[in-house]
């Protein structure tokens, strides 16, 4: 679940947990309507945003609080919390309190605490907001590994569009309490359905052509110079008005003759020369009909249909 | 200073003069911001304190009644072999108890609901409603008491209708009127104890499975303790020590009592009587510490 913050993810997320009371509709799992029930009487473990470790018990305690509750014998408890610190690189902390540990390594003791009880959904509420960026991208993947290991449902929240690229099948886009497009990464990337979508994921270029709105991504866009092939490229002509140079590529804006401006982004194959000329300069720029994707205005109207978020 | 104000510009004032000297000397200026409040602690607690435990091994010359300062364990002698202060030790080591039991279960759900379900707005109304009682004075709190459990009062009167009457002045009164006025003692730790616990750990607990009774034995309670106890020195300490209630509601003394009145006939055995307080107090603290009530404080 994507979108920026005050969309309504955590608070659908919150309704799924069984925090909050929807005011119209049902929450089902696996078909069965769990609206009324509380959360205790939910198959669904939450990994919390600040981790909600319990801080006077060891991290073998709080891993196994949910199975004492589920009175999972002894044996097993252990067997299946051991498991679980394995699963989470953490053997051997198990005698540890919450706050010996990294910021990383709770967050992986939530998670443990919560994929312990083998739930039929988890729920994860910014699971790694609170990480810096290198430990972050780390842990995204570790998630990807952990999830098909145990092969739950992860329902996940973010504001972060590269952790909803990356860790996803599918990706519902929340705007203002609505879901805005539902769709794997790709397709949403690729095929935003309206503006909102467009320019939440990724970096949107949306021009009007003929009374239409398209939208053409970044990397989808080339620099013509002389002589270079045009066959089946929609050509334009404009001036670049800015030019800024971020490591990996070269982000030009070019504004059009036709009307609106686009952003071109640029691979530095060359480690000196500056792609797509300096600033002021008349260019050329082209891209293929079809990544020139058709949107609508705005955002989505109707809702999206919901019986697709059924958690099975 | 008018001569500082005349000066050239380039000039510090005294003030900036004086965080440049502290500036870099961490350890200075710890003890420049400690040096009043520690002193003041030092010579008038522990001074007092030291006095008092002094007098208690002074005694009374027989014949003049004058204080004679030496050492001597006569006062002691007379507390432990006199069965009348054991007894009042234990009554009001007992009451004192029962206070404190009370005031805990009150104020629990009291400070509860202040720190988890009510909205900033009535959170801090009620702050303020449960410290408004400590603005008025204690004595009027104990008259108006009073008043209330006389025999023509307005408990007997409220509860004569239903063929009961009320308690009247005894143990029993001072039980009331303790943890009436310790009560706010006990719930402002309780709530800044419970206020520090995140409402996440609360909703965790709910999340893994608990009901809202499990959540609270093995959650809330064991976060809260520390609180509880600290809420608990209150009400057992100032119950020990008071010696006003007993003496307008109640019909038995009480060791506030039996100080306050050997006070002028009897220093030395005043001060004899209140070790017994303060022992009990170190006991208690003892036990709270052997189980757990100092630690993730």
């Amino acid at each position: 679940m994507l979108g920026p913050s005050g969309s309504g993810k955590t608070t659908t997320l919150k309704m799924i947990a069984g925090f909050e009371q929807p005011d119209a509709g049902k929450v089902e799992l696996g078909g069965q309507d769990v609206s009324g029930l509380a959360p205790y009487a939910r198959s669904v473990n939450t990994v919390f945003q600040d981790y909600a470790l319990f801080p006077h018990m060891t991290v073998a305690a709080n891993i196994e609080y949910g199975l004492s509750i589920a009175k999972v014998p002894k044996g097993e408890r252990a067997r299946r919390r051991d498991e679980a610190l394995r699963m989470v690189r953490l053997g051997g902390h198990g005698e540890r309190k919450p706050n010996e540990l990294s910021g990383g390594q709770r967050q992986r003791v939530a998670l443990a605490r919560a994929i312990v009880n083998r739930p039929r959904v988890l729920l994860l509420d910014e699971p790694l907001g609170a990480l810096d960026l290198k430990l972050r991208e780390q842990m995204q993947v570790e998630l990807k590994q952990i999830q098909s290991e145990v092969g739950i449902t992860f329902i996940y929240v973010t504001h972060d569009q590269d952790e909803a690229l990356t860790m996803s099948d599918r990706i519902a886009v929340f705007n203002e309490g609505r879901i805005e497009q539902l769709s794997s990464p790709r397709d949403l990337y690729e095929h935003p359905a309206n503006e909102f979508v467009a320019g939440f994921v990724g970096v949107s270029n949306a021009i009007e052509r003929d009374g239409k709105k398209l939208t053409i991504r970044p990397e989808k866009i080339r620099m013509i110079g002389q002589g270079d092939p045009t066959d089946g490229l929609v050509t334009e002509r404009g001036k670049v008005t800015e030019s800024a140079y971020v490591g990996m590529v070269t982000r030009v804006r070019v504004e059009l003759d036709a009307g609106g401006a686009v952003q071109v982004a640029l691979q530095n194959t060359e480690s000196e020369a500056e792609p797509g000329g300096s600033v002021g300069q008349e260019v050329v720029v082209g891209w293929r009909p079809e990544h020139a994707v058709s949107i609508q205005p705005g955002e989505r109207k109707e809702s999206v249909q919901l019986e697709e978020e059924n958690v099975s | 200073m008018a001569a500082e104000a005349t000066a050239p510009a380039p000039r510090k004032s005294a003030g900036r003069r004086l965080a440049d000297f502290f500036q870099g000397r961490p350890r200075l200026t710890v003890a420049a911001l400690l040096a009043a409040p520690i002193g003041w602690l030092v010579i008038g607690y522990l001074g007092s304190l030291g006095v008092m435990l002094a007098a208690s091994f002074w005694h009374l010359n027989e014949l003049s009644g004058e204080v004679v300062q030496g050492f001597s364990l006569d006062n002691f002698d007379t507390i432990f072999s006199d069965e009348v202060y054991r007894t009042i030790t234990f009554r009001t080591i007992g009451v004192a108890a029962a206070v404190t039991v009370t005031d805990a279960i009150l104020a629990f759900p009291i400070a509860f609901y202040m720190a988890k379900l009510a909205k900033p707005r009535m959170q801090s109304m009620l702050v303020v409603a449960v410290l408004l009682p400590l603005w008025s004075s204690y004595l009027v709190k104990v008259g108006a008491w009073r008043l209330m459990l006389s025999e023509d009062g307005a408990i007997n009167w409220a509860l004569e209708p239903f063929g009961l009457h009320g308690p009247g002045y005894g143990t029993v009164a001072v039980w009331l009127v303790m943890s009436y006025i310790w009560l706010p003692y006990m719930i402002i730790p309780i709530y800044a104890g419970l206020e520090r616990i995140p409402d996440s750990l609360l909703s965790a607990s709910e999340d893994l499975g608990a009901r809202p009774g499990r959540t609270f034995r093995k959650v809330i309670m064991p976060l809260t303790f520390p609180a509880i106890v600290a809420g608990s020195i209150f009400t057992f300490s100032l119950t020990l020590g008071d010696y006003i209630t007993p003496a307008n509601v109640g019909d038995k003394q009480f060791i506030g009592n039996v100080v306050y009145s050997n006070f002028v006939a009897n220093l030395p055995l005043a001060a004899a009587i209140t070790v017994i307080p303060i022992v009990v107090m170190v006991i208690y603290l003892l036990v709270s510490r052997r189980f757990g009530a100092f630690e993730h404080v």
